[in-house]
């Protein structure tokens, strides 16, 4: 038998990568226009899955989770961020 | 003042008191349960004995079953040893609750006082809400007498936490028939049941603390994860058969009573008829027994103690040979028409050495009804009838003829 985990049972570690990249569920991405981006943060509190990253002097989407879902894209005061469709 | 210490002490006890004596020598970390009849009583002796003092556990008083199991599954994962108990629609409530313990491997014992499901209602003695869900993971255990199951919640606390398995386990017993009908129980010393728990010290587990923490319940893909713990929780049910036939005997050299494991064979090796109990009726099914040998008839008897997982590999080896077997269910399949105890013994027909026993089914005992000596009676004339032959049902209602 061929096994993946060391559990018995649908256990993990935090560092252990048995999580769900949920980023393969999305149809669409966010991408931030750097150049239009004020740094507020209001995509990284709205984010319903954590997961809008500070890149240094703007905010980008961790494309593993992110789901596409647009609420960053939808909340941001500088419409910085555009929703564009994954190609497959 | 301890005045409910009867540990070490052999009295008459009900089957509810006799398996808080079980739990109370089990040192439980965590106790988490809601009432419903016929268990109530078994919990009012848990919580006396934690109001004497006598037991050292966090008690748990939540809003209903499924919330008893929830704050089981929490306890257990940070590695407490865990019990509740339930009856019919309370099993029902705690459904998917009851599912996630089986799914995450936690070691939990509960204690089923077994009581008709719904509908019609019925508070009374039964055996469908524990058979009903038999498919959900769980290890269960069915008992005769009220010592069983002091002794059993031991064993089962030994089974579950086993390395090897760690499998949550259900004692099994009828309402009212066992829960509140007093037998003479010996009561171990804690001395003795600190013993015979002591290998679970050395038992390994994963588990969740602050420091360490993990991921229980992990949502999981892909697809081949999730298989490989199907395949795994599978495996364990298999391993736990064997395991617990080991556990009895341990358990007898050291209590000196034993239960057979995963059946018990009264009176099978020379017997040509077998008729297979499950639960309290087996009692009076043994006398009958006895009493027909006295009349010169080659009959047995098999008793299922552990239903879940299916003590296959046992019962082919007890019943090869035999002409006919005789099953009295205390439940229905509503699928085969039958009770489930034959639909398992049906399945099995051809591993059996040819020719294959005859096999007939009784029902009996529903909605609180005795199965009584004279029912048992019946069941034996009948299987000899299919010995010989007869054109008769194969299923038979007992208390509808």
């Amino acid at each position: 038998m061929k096994f993946i985990s060391k559990f018995e049972g649908p256990w993990s570690t935090p560092s252990e990568p048995l999580d769900v990249k949920t980023g393969e569920w999305r149809s669409q991405r966010p991408v931030t226009r750097s150049e239009k981006c004020r740094q507020c943060g209001w995509c990284f509190i709205f984010c319903p899955c954590g997961c809008r990253k500070e890149t240094g002097h703007f905010f980008s989407a961790d494309l593993d989770y992110c789901k596409g879902c647009g609420v960053c894209a939808r909340v941001c005061p500088a419409r910085a961020i555009a929703l564009v469709r994954e190609e497959v | 003042m301890a005045t409910m210490d009867l540990r070490g002490q052999t009295r008459v006890l009900d089957g509810n008191r006799a398996g808080a004596y079980g739990v109370l020598l089990s040192r439980p970390d965590v106790i988490a349960s809601y009432p419903i009849t016929p268990q109530t009583p078994l919990l009012e002796t848990i919580y006396k004995f934690e109001a004497e003092g006598l037991l050292n556990a966090e008690m748990v008083e939540p809003e209903g079953e499924n919330s008893a199991m929830g704050v089981l599954l929490g306890a257990c994962a940070a590695g407490g040893r865990t019990f509740t108990a339930s009856s019919s629609q309370g099993l029902s409530f705690m459904n998917d609750a009851y599912l996630l313990a089986a799914g995450n491997r936690f070691p939990i014992v509960m204690a089923i006082g077994m009581r008709e499901q719904v509908s019609p209602h019925g508070v009374v003695a039964g055996q469908q809400d524990a058979v009903m869900v038999k498919d959900h993971g769980w290890v269960q255990i069915y008992m005769e007498s009220c010592q069983e199951i002091l002794d059993t919640i031991m064993m089962a606390y030994r089974l579950a936490e086993d390395s090897d398995v760690l499998l949550p386990v259900n004692v099994c017993y009828e309402g009212f028939f066992l829960s509140h009908h007093s037998q003479r129980v010996e009561i171990p010393t804690q001395e003795q049941a600190d013993l015979f728990l002591a290998p679970l010290k050395n038992m390994e587990r994963p588990k969740w603390s602050l420091d360490d923490p993990m991921v229980f319940s992990s949502y999981t893909v892909p697809a081949e994860l999730f298989t490989e713990y199907r395949y795994k929780a599978c495996a364990a049910h298999q391993r736990a058969k064997g395991k617990f036939d080991e556990i009895d005997r341990e358990f007898g050299k050291q209590f000196g009573r034993s239960y057979g494991g995963q059946i018990e064979e009264y009176r099978t090796e020379d017997a040509e008829v077998v008729i297979v109990t499950m639960g309290c009726s087996t009692g009076t099914a043994k006398v009958v027994v006895d009493k027909k040998r006295e009349e010169g008839l080659k009959v047995g008897l098999i008793k299922i103690r552990m239903f879940r997982p299916s003590p296959k590999e046992r019962l082919i080896k007890a019943l090869n040979g035999k002409k006919a077997i005789g099953v009295v269910d205390r439940n229905v399949c509503y699928a085969w028409n039958c009770g489930h105890n034959f639909i398992e013994l049906k399945t099995l027909l051809s591993d059996l050495e040819t020719p294959a026993p005859k096999l007939v089914d009784f029902i009996g005992g529903l909605g609180g009804a005795d199965i009584t000596a004279l029912h048992v009676e019946r069941v034996i004339e009948r299987t000899y009838a299919a010995v010989r032959g007869e054109e008769q049902p194969v299923v038979t209602w007992l208390s509808l003829e």
